[in-house]
């Protein structure tokens, strides 16, 4: 088929450029800088969807973002997938393949449109409240045929081979919209000197003027507006961003702008230069001043059948014509309210094709455009409107009759003209969302017969988003408004004189909304509100008769506005119906709330480059290639990656950790523990600091010395522990867990900050400076004294003494702690020297029989000493005292310290909470299931009362059996009593309560 | 109350849907009612309802500023769970979990309750001994729910990405058969509805503005349609509980936030349940119009402006993304704010309170959703017998001074 409805000249495509492309399985041709909706229009395609409640066949309504119809799958390959693209803003380019989204088996044939039609009598709003209960279980049947209905387009299930990423500006003045308002504010804050950004979301700069009749000093007003870009793009500091969308307004003109970079050439991102082109960005723009220039959506008027293709909105045709070269049919009928709308019949007419007639809704419309389409001798209809449209698949005839308006009937007869094409106009809606994003309600104008800005502090709307619709108002509020937002950001300006433009008279619109049908709302043929959701004037009354009378409650109970278009189109006139019905004016009715997005934007673009391995960067330690080639299994703990165990060959993970504990009971281990929180902490009130934050006391702490210390949440909870030791008087070097080290630098940020300003203490996270390494068990010392520089003996280096030396001639600080209960010495060195102390540490260590262990080895010795880990023997619920650590709480402390205030509660002084055990398995080879749940009894009751849980599991090669960690009620009372935990198998293990400490409970091992 | 059916459909399609009535009135106020529920919400209305149902008490008014049902109830995501860790919870949640199951049917009002089942997502060691442990504890409860492995996960989900080359592999999840989501706006009018017809009188765009207390006791409210006498009031207002809790005289241990959610677009049926990520932090289902809903945690900030920070929506996005790369192309459509009460230990308070006959059911945070008709049953009964309900009765503001805090905040979100 050839492009049958391609005008022979005109409009801004490129005819020697043409272009092929396939919808639903067919091919055509378009040209360069067709938009896929005018390239099926010129190839005569009129049944671009189907509806997706009646399954109607639905066109093209629009050109623009408020196109409701023409939503369509777009992308040649699985993994280019992408749905719901609005055809009308589609960049047509070599190869697109597009799809319509509903319809079955296809779009032309479509079997469901039997049901719609037959079924759609009884499928008011809502119907689905009110059926399909009973009986209860057929519900989800239902709901099935529901899900498999509803959706538009389908989601790629492959992943997106493409990348997006973000960008900050700050700039003066943001201008959203370039048209003619847009582009003269631009300008002129563009010339005093400002930052100026100006996006655009079409594919082209201009916005109205690229399809205007008018002429700008004399010449076509493309012409400006080529001459504006061009002097726009050679001033230093103004960035003009075209296909890009403000789609979101927020607080403080924080406004992100969503810049579509390849969507125009294929729908997977080509390489540019060899390199991986951004498919989009967004950019976050913090503005000085916002000028929005959005412009007006024209609303269509709601007569009966205005969804059958070939309904359009009069301004539409006009941007075919003037913008495309492409016309919607050969015979129109425009039905309009008002002035404006006459141009699409002009441009009809000069494009030397038949109106039929211009049904104005007016007496006596006399404006000049009016003039013009006599003097054309066009018939004009006047004190009428088209009621209903006639056709199936595509419009055949419309019928007229003469409307009251106040009265809303049709008087008289009505007459049948035959077209194919009903171009309709009701007005026009200042573009307001972006005004209304950040929480102010927009206010009714009756002399525009629209909602404007509620006023936005720092935005300032210009040209027809403010109500100013000639040409020459909206110039002229452009230049002021820019030179009034470069002012206002503190630039001097110049005032301009704006271009010259011969006035256009217009005569005064008529508020009309729904057109008036011979019989009433409720039984005349649908009457489309909003296309996309089938939503009807008939369903706006039917909604209100049952008491939805808030427009919200209209919006949620009919739909409207729901769509992807979310209202653009149809909004204002149900708000008019809803209006109409309760005997309210549009403004007591109010709209429903504007949200980001304008238009909606994809994900990816959102999450920007924060994807795959930049989602949450994984940290590694120095030691990281020595443990991969080791062959380490690794865990993640926090953002960190562990080696969690080292197996030789194939070797299975139980037997790797059994090997590597009696390694380190019997001989020596080494632990890769840098990934422990560092924090420095310095100031002359760093140890009354400590003694506020820790639990336990810190003034009698020497330099030299560490101790270990708990911290609790205000709510008397333990929150995080670890070692700190005192390097001098003010200067402490803490350490805390690995997933808690960021939590606890803000933690005490947020205390200093806070409550205590008054000390002085500093903080620094020293977490990656430091590589650390644990050396644990009997040979510990005499490889360590083999690599330094200091006397390691016991008298000279006691338990929980800190000292600073050489290394394998580095420096390090070594704590002599224990996490493991053997003799241990934790290594700290800088982290660019770590590998070469670790490859020191093992060149000396093979005869000493030094075994690198992995966090789940650490995990059973410390289980092994009673020893907790914060997050899996607490959750937030579990006090110093529950875990049997009263001597690490200093209630005798002089000032008070977090948490003393709530461990003071009656409840955290219960004798009977849950409190930390050990668990002996009656089986020794069993080892419970961390997680299992205890209960007292053997007999399994439906429901029955729990006492707590197990924390920590292990089968220990030391002791030769299972044993576990648990939070029991009462447990310190419970000793030697038998519990029970109950299996989702059905099985129920029993086991022994002990003490919480299994091995060396005198702690003699560390001590030596 | 005219009944609804597939049959009456019918019968009004027929008849051009013009003999449909109203679902509930628009009365003018009494003077005095025996009962007053500040609050049109679905906890409100459910109150309402089951104050008329289960208590013969009729002379009730429903108090709301603005339209039923316009408050977080029409902004939240609609997940319904009971699988709490903590009894008190769990027992309460699973008490609405069951009148969830015939509501539709006691309403004679499709909330389209739809049990596809959740699913709570591990990527960490200690995200899986939680998991188990909280499946443990809620099989003893008698509440349903398993431990899925990796590959009962992609069956459930086939389109999820639970390879191991993402940043947080996917471990293992816990799986709720019995939840899912409902319609929200249908619940709060079939309770609605349901009052109405009860005689329950709906005030919509009355605004309570303060309190008459007289010797300790409450007399009624003032609202912006003059006075209005009670002598038992409820007050079920969500995010706005603190603000109301001052008209009283009395400071409430809430903390109200922003909490965001979103839709994408509408899509043919991709996700046939409810994901949640508590460690990348977000979590989707896909209602039954398409859209993918999405939501995460709250703003850290506090506030009464009923939208978040744009950053909060990235990190949700990104996380959705980790979950589901092939979402990336998805275009989220819409995005919006409610108000949330927050409480130390992520559960609710429904209790008395300093001033005699007023009572507060609030503190639902970001979970209140899925209590609607446990909370307005639980609620009612307190009202009726002026003393807590015994699945309320752990809920009492006073926890926060013993400590007899009921701590899913902390089984749920320790990180280590
Ligand atoms: C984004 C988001 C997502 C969520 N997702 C979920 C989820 O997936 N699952 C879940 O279970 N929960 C979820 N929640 C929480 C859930 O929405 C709430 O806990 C629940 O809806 C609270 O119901 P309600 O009736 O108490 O409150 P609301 O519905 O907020 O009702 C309170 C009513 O009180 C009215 N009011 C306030 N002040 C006054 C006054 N002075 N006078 C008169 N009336 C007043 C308000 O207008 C409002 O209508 C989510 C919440 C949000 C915001």
């Amino acid at each position: 088929m050839s492009q049958r409805n391609r005008l022979g000249a005109g409009g801004r495509i490129d005819r020697k450029r043409p272009l092929r492309f396939t919808f639903n399985g067919v091919s055509y041709q378009g040209y360069a800088g067709d938009t896929l909706a005018s390239a099926l229009m010129a190839n005569g395609v009129d049944v671009l969807n189907r509806s997706f409640k009646y399954a109607r066949p639905r066109g093209l309504v629009t050109a623009g973002a408020d196109e409701p119809n023409a939503i369509v799958q777009l992308g040649a390959s699985e993994a280019g997938q992408v749905p719901n693209v609005r055809a009308t803003q589609q960049a047509l380019y070599e190869g697109l393949v597009a799809k319509s989204t509903n319809g079955w088996p296809n779009v032309d044939r479509d079997l469901m449109g039997v049901i719609g039609k037959l079924g759609g009598q009884f499928m008011p709003p809502g119907f689905y409240y009110k059926t399909f209960m009973s009986p209860a279980s057929a519900w989800p049947k239902y709901e099935q045929y529901i899900r498999k209905a509803a959706g538009l387009g389908r989601s790629p299930i492959e992943n997106d081979p493409d990348i997006y990423d973000h960008m900050n500006h700050h700039c003066d003045v943001l201008v959203v919209g370039a048209g003619p308002a847009g582009l003269a504010a631009a300008l002129a804050a563009g010339r005093s000197g400002a930052r100026v950004i100006v996006c655009d979301e079409q594919e082209e700069m201009g916005g109205s003027l690229l399809d205007s009749r008018e002429q700008i000093d004399g010449k076509p007003a493309t012409e400006w507006v080529a001459a504006v870009l061009a002097e726009l793009a050679a001033l230093p500091d103004v960035l003009v961003l075209p296909r890009t969308t403000a789609n979101g307004y927020h607080d403080h003109n924080f406004v992100t702008l969503h810049q579509r970079r390849t969507e125009h050439l294929a729908d997977v991102a080509p390489a540019a230069d060899g390199r991986r082109q951004v498919r989009a960005r967004m950019h976050k723009v913090r503005a000085g001043r916002v000028v929005l220039a959005t412009g007006t959506h024209e609303r269509p008027l709601v007569y009966a059948r205005n969804d059958v293709p070939g309904n359009l909105v009069a301004g539409a045709v006009s941007t075919y014509i003037r913008r495309f070269g492409v016309i919607p049919g050969q015979r129109l009928v425009l039905s309009t309210s008002n002035d404006h709308a006459y141009r699409a019949a002009l441009d009809w007419h000069d494009a030397g094709r038949e109106v039929v007639a211009i049904v104005d809704a007016r007496e006596r419309p006399d404006g000049d455009l009016v003039a013009a389409a006599r003097s054309r001798n066009i018939r004009i209809i006047t004190g009428s409107a088209v009621i209903e449209a006639l056709g199936k698949k595509r419009v055949s005839a419309a019928i007229v009759g003469a409307i009251d308006i106040d009265g809303f009937s049709v008087k008289g007869s009505t007459q049948e003209l035959a077209c194919d094409t009903i171009a309709s106009s009701g007005g026009y809606s200042p573009v307001v969302h972006l005004a209304a994003h950040t929480g102010r309600r927009p206010v009714w104008r009756e002399d525009i017969l629209g909602f404007v800005s509620g006023g936005v502090p720092g935005q300032i709307p210009a040209g027809g988003v403010a109500g100013r619709w000639s040409l020459a108002d909206a110039l002229g509020d452009g230049f002021e408004s820019g030179a009034r937002a470069a002012a206002e950001a503190g630039l001097s300006t110049r005032s301009f004189t704006p271009p010259t433009v011969a006035p256009v008279r217009e005569g005064k619109p008529v508020a009309l909304y729904q057109v008036p049908h011979t019989k009433p709302t409720m039984r005349a043929p649908k009457q489309f509100v909003d296309q996309q959701n089938d939503v009807t004037a008939a369903g706006i009354e039917l909604a209100t008769r049952e008491g939805f009378e808030s427009i919200e409650h209209v919006k949620r109970y009919t739909g409207l506005g729901f769509g992807t278009d979310q209202g653009k189109l149809g909004n204002i006139n149900g708000m008019a119906i809803a209006a109409r019905v309760t005997g309210q004016t549009i403004p007591d009715t109010g709209t429903t709330v504007f949200r980001p997005n304008y238009t909606p934007i994809t994900f990816g673009a959102i999450a920007g480059r924060h994807c795959d391995e930049f989602f949450d960067p994984r940290r590694y330690t120095a030691l990281q290639g020595w443990h991969v080639e080791r062959g380490a299994k690794f865990e993640e703990v926090g953002q960190w990656m562990r080696p969690w165990y080292f197996p030789q060959g194939k070797e299975s993970m139980h037997d790797a950790v059994q090997r590597e504990c009696s390694a380190v009971r019997e001989r020596v281990g080494i632990l890769d523990a840098s990934t422990l929180g560092k924090i420095e902490i310095q100031g002359k009130d760093a140890r009354e600091f400590l003694n506020r934050l820790y639990t336990n006391a810190w003034t009698k702490l020497e330099p030299g010395k560490c101790r270990y210390g708990l911290m609790c949440k205000d709510d008397g909870m333990v929150m995080d522990d670890g070692v700190t030791a005192c390097l001098a008087e003010n200067h402490f070097h803490m350490t805390t867990t690995t997933g808690g080290a960021a939590g606890v630098l803000d933690w005490m940020e947020l205390w200093h900050q806070t409550e205590w300003p008054e000390l002085e203490v500093y903080f620094n996270s020293t977490t990656d400076h430091w590589a650390a390494m644990t050396i644990t068990g009997p040979n510990a010392r005499k490889l360590l004294a083999e690599l330094t520089d200091i006397d390691m003996s016991n008298e000279a280096f006691a338990y929980m003494d800190c000292r600073e030396a050489k290394v394998a001639g580095v420096p390090a600080r070594i704590f002599r702690i224990s996490f493991t209960g053997e003799l241990s010495f934790e290594v700290n060195v800088q982290a660019n020297y770590a590998m070469h102390v670790w490859k020191a540490l093992f060149e000396q260590g093979d005869k000493h029989g030094l075994t690198p262990y992995g966090t789940e080895t650490m995990h059973v010795l410390r289980a092994e000493k009673g020893f907790i880990i914060i997050g899996q023997e607490t959750d937030g619920s579990v006090t110093p005292e529950d875990l049997g650590m009263q001597w690490c709480v200093g209630y005798k402390k002089p000032y008070s310290w977090i948490g003393r205030r709530a461990l003071s509660r009656p409840d955290t002084k219960r004798s009977d909470r849950k409190q930390l055990v050990g668990l002996k398995p009656l089986d020794p080879q069993l080892v419970l299931q961390e997680g299992a749940q205890i209960v007292l009894e053997k007999e399994i009751r439906i429901p029955m009362p729990m006492v707590g849980h197990v924390t920590s599991s292990y089968f220990s090669p030391t002791l030769g059996h299972g044993f576990a960690l648990a939070l029991l009620k009462g447990g310190s009372q419970r000793i030697g009593q038998t519990v029970f935990l109950p299996m989702a198998d059905g099985k129920v293990h029993a086991a022994e309560v002990v003490s919480p400490v299994f091995y060396d409970p005198q702690g003699a091992r560390q001590h030596v | 109350m005219q009944h609804y059916s597939g049959f009456g459909l019918v019968k009004h399609g027929l008849s051009h849907h013009e003999n449909w009535q109203r679902m509930w009135r628009n009365p003018a106020p009494k003077s005095e009612y025996d009962i007053i529920v500040v609050g049109g919400g679905g906890h409100g209305l459910a109150t309402a309802y089951y104050l008329a149902k289960v208590h013969g008490i009729t002379n009730i008014a429903v108090i709301e500023k603005g339209w039923l049902g316009g408050g977080n109830t029409a902004r939240n995501t609609t997940i319904v769970r009971s699988n709490y860790l903590w009894d008190e919870a769990a027992w309460l949640y699973e008490h609405a979990m069951k009148l969830w199951e015939g509501l539709s049917q006691d309403l004679n009002y499709n909330v389209m309750f739809s049990q596809r089942g959740v699913m709570n997502l591990g990527h960490t060691l200690q995200d899986m001994r939680d998991i188990h442990r909280r499946v443990n504890a809620n099989r003893l409860n008698g509440i349903d729910g398993e431990v899925l492995d990796v590959s009962q996960i992609q069956a459930i989900v086939p389109h999820m990405d639970c390879s191991a080359n993402r940043r947080y592999p996917v471990l293992g999840a816990s799986w709720q058969p019995r939840a899912g989501v409902a319609r929200h706006d249908a619940v709060a009018w079939g309770f609605a509805r349901g009052a109405d017809s009860l005689g329950v009188d709906l005030l919509q765009q009355t605004e309570v503005t303060g309190f008459r207390i007289s010797g300790g006791k409450v007399l009624g409210v003032e609202t912006n349609r003059g006075f209005i006498g009670g002598k038992t009031i409820g007050v079920v207002t969500a995010g706005n509980s603190g603000v109301l809790a001052k008209m009283a005289g009395f400071k409430l241990p809430v903390e109200s936030h922003p909490l965001q959610a979103l839709v994408s677009e509408p899509l043919k049926p991709i996700l046939d349940t409810v994901v949640m990520s508590n460690h990348v932090h977000g979590y989707v289902s896909q209602s039954d119009k398409g859209d993918l809903v999405i939501g995460a945690g709250i703003d850290g900030y506090t506030g009464y402006g009923q939208r978040g920070s744009y950053p909060t929506i990235e990190h949700t996005l990104q996380a959705i993304i980790e979950l589901f790369p092939i979402f990336s192309r998805v275009r989220m459509n819409r995005q919006w704010g409610g108000i949330v009460d927050t409480t130390a230990d992520a559960c609710p308070i429904i209790s008395a309170t300093p001033v005699g006959g007023l009572f507060f059911n609030c503190g639902w945070g970001t979970g209140g959703f899925k209590a609607t008709p446990g909370s307005g049953h639980v609620f009612a009964a307190t009202l009726a017998a002026g003393k807590a309900h015994p699945l309320a009765a752990p809920f009492t503001i006073d926890r926060f001074v013993s400590g007899k805090l009921i701590d899913e905040h902390g089984a749920a979100g320790v990180a280590h």
